[in-house]
C-alpha cells in the first residue's frame, strides 16, 4: 500500500506531494493543503458540497481519489474570490441572500462557475437542472437560483 | 467514513489492464469512480487493488461503425449527452441521458464504468436492452462480445469475468420509421430510479411490428420482460393494447421495497409509463 508522488496545481499554486491512494480529493484539498473553503458534506456524491474544477470542469471532490487529479489544476473557493475582491457570483449571493449556513455555498459557486462559463445567460430552468445535484438545507432555492441570475448579470457588465 | 486502503495500479494502455487484470484476482478496475469510490467511502467495497484506467484515452471515441455507433468505454457521460452522433443514430440514449445523474458526476462517471457497475436502478443498462446494445470485452487471452440482454446478471453483476475490461459498447443505429421513449420517476431529477421505462417501437401500418420494453429500478437488473412485449407483437397500436402492456408490466416486474418507493408503488409506476412511454413512441414512429 505504497504512497503515490504527486503534482497538482491548486488555484494556480504547484503542490509536488506523496499521498496514500485512498487520499480523497476533498480530504487533499482540505487536510494537506489546509484549504477548507471545500465543504465535505455526505462524503459519498449526493450533496454536492464538495464540488471543485478539474481542469476547468466541476467534479465532486469526494468521489476523486488526490491520485487520479495527478497533474491536474484544481480550482477550489479560495481561487474564485477573496473578500475585498469579490467573483460576481460571489457579489450575486451576498446581494441576493444566497446563503444562510453557507455549507453548500461552495459547492454551488464552483458548480455555478462552470454553468455561466457555458451559458452567460442561463434560464431559470437551466439554472435548477445545473443545481440538481447540489442540496441545501437552508434556502429553499429560490435565493441561490436568483443569486445565479445576479451574478450572471454582473458578469455582463451590470450593475 | 473513508476508504479502506488499497494498493494502486495506474494502467498506460489496455494491454497494460488487462494484464493487472490477469496477474491478480483482486484487482477492480477504476474508471470515473462515480460509483465505486462512493460505495468505498461508506465501505461497502474494500478492493485490495485498483486498476485506474483514466489514462487510457485510447476508450475515450464515438464513432460511426457497422451501421450504428461505436462508443469506448473510458467515454465520459458528459461527452455522450452532448454528441451529435449518439442524438443522431440512437436518440433514446440522447433522450435518456436527459435523466442521467447530475453535471459534476457527468463529467466524471464513464459509459463503460455505468454499465460494468449494473445498479439495478441505472437507465443506461435499460436503454442498452432495447437498443440492442453488444458489448466488446477484452482480456489477456482476447476479445469476444457479449449482447445486452446476456450482459446483465443481478445487482452490480455482469457477465464480464474478472479479468475482462470492457472496451467498447456497440449501438445499432435506429431503423428508420422506429419510434422510442423514455421516463423516469425518481427522487431528484439526476438520482436512480424508483422506476424507469424505455422502450423501441416499429409499426407495420396501424400494427405493432416490434417492441422492446425494458425497466430499471424495478428488479435485481435491468431487464425486458416476455409478457409485456408479446402484449404488443402483432397488436394494434392503440391506447387499448398500450394499457394491456402496462398491465402485463405491473404482473411481471419482482420490485423491492426502499425508502423511496414500496413494491405497490413500483407497480403502479410500470404500469403507468409503460402506457405513455409506448404512446410517445408511437408518435415518433415517422
Amino acid at each position: 500500500m505504497s504512497n503515490e508522488k504527486i503534482t497538482i496545481t491548486v488555484n494556480g499554486k504547484r503542490y509536488d506531494k506523496e499521498v496514500e491512494p485512498r487520499r480523497l480529493l476533498s480530504d487533499f484539498i482540505r487536510d494537506d493543503l489546509r484549504l477548507t473553503g471545500t465543504h465535505v458534506g455526505c462524503e459519498h456524491g449526493v450533496c454536492g458540497s464538495c464540488t471543485v474544477l478539474m481542469n476547468g470542469k466541476s467534479v465532486r471532490s469526494c468521489l476523486t481519489f488526490a491520485v487520479m487529479a495527478d497533474g491536474a489544476e484544481i480550482m477550489t473557493i479560495e481561487g474564485l474570490g477573496t473578500a475585498e475582491n469579490m467573483h460576481p457570483l460571489q457579489k450575486g449571493f451576498w446581494e441576493k441572500h444566497g446563503l444562510q449556513c453557507g455549507f453548500c455555498t461552495p459547492g454551488m459557486l464552483m458548480t455555478a462557475v462552470e454553468l455561466l462559463k457555458e451559458k452567460p445567460r442561463p434560464s431559470v430552468d437551466e439554472i435548477r437542472e445545473a443545481l440538481s445535484g447540489n442540496l441545501c438545507r437552508c434556502t429553499g432555492y429560490q435565493t441561490i437560483v436568483e443569486s445565479i441570475q445576479r451574478g450572471a448579470e454582473i458578469m455582463q457588465g451590470g450593475k | 467514513m473513508k476508504p479502506a486502503p488499497f494498493r494502486y495500479v495506474r494502467a498506460r494502455s489496455v494491454d497494460d489492464a488487462v494484464a493487472a487484470l490477469a496477474r491478480d484476482p483482486e484487482a477492480k478496475l477504476l474508471a470515473g469512480g462515480q460509483s465505486l469510490i462512493a460505495m468505498m467511502n461508506v465501505r461497502a467495497v474494500k478492493p485490495e487493488t485498483l486498476v485506474d484506467i483514466n489514462a487510457l484515452s485510447a476508450l475515450d471515441y464515438i464513432k460511426v461503425k457497422d451501421g450504428g455507433i461505436a462508443i469506448g468505454a473510458m467515454t465520459r457521460h458528459e461527452t455522450v449527452k452532448s454528441s451529435p452522433l449518439v442524438a443522431e443514430h440512437c436518440p433514446l440514449l440522447a433522450e435518456a441521458y436527459h435523466w442521467i445523474a447530475h453535471r459534476a458526476v457527468r463529467n466524471r462517471g464513464t459509459y463503460g464504468g455505468n454499465l460494468c457497475h449494473a445498479d439495478p436502478a441505472s437507465e443506461n443498462p435499460a436503454v442498452a436492452l432495447v437498443t440492442g446494445a453488444t458489448m466488446v470485452l477484452k482480456s489477456a487471452k482476447g476479445e469476444r462480445t457479449v449482447a445486452a440482454d446476456d450482459f446483465f446478471k443481478g445487482v452490480y453483476q455482469t457477465a464480464a469475468r474478472h479479468d475482462e475490461l470492457l472496451i467498447e459498447v456497440r449501438i445499432p443505429s435506429r431503423p428508420k420509421g422506429q419510434g422510442w421513449g423514455f421516463m423516469e420517476v425518481s427522487p431528484r431529477k439526476g438520482d436512480f430510479a424508483m422506476t424507469a421505462v424505455v422502450c423501441t417501437l416499429e409499426l407495420a401500418g396501424a400494427t405493432v411490428k416490434t417492441a422492446r420494453v425494458a425497466y430499471a429500478g424495478i428488479a435485481d437488473r435491468a431487464m425486458r420482460f416476455a409478457p409485456v412485449e408479446a402484449a404488443l407483437t402483432g397488436k394494434p397500436a392503440n391506447e387499448a393494447t398500450f394499457a394491456a402492456a402496462g398491465a402485463a408490466a405491473r404482473k411481471a416486474i419482482n420490485p423491492s421495497s426502499d425508502f423511496h418507493a414500496d413494491e405497490a408503488m413500483r407497480r403502479d409506476l410500470a404500469e403507468t409509463l409503460t402506457r405513455r412511454v409506448l404512446a410517445a413512441a408511437k408518435a415518433r414512429c415517422t
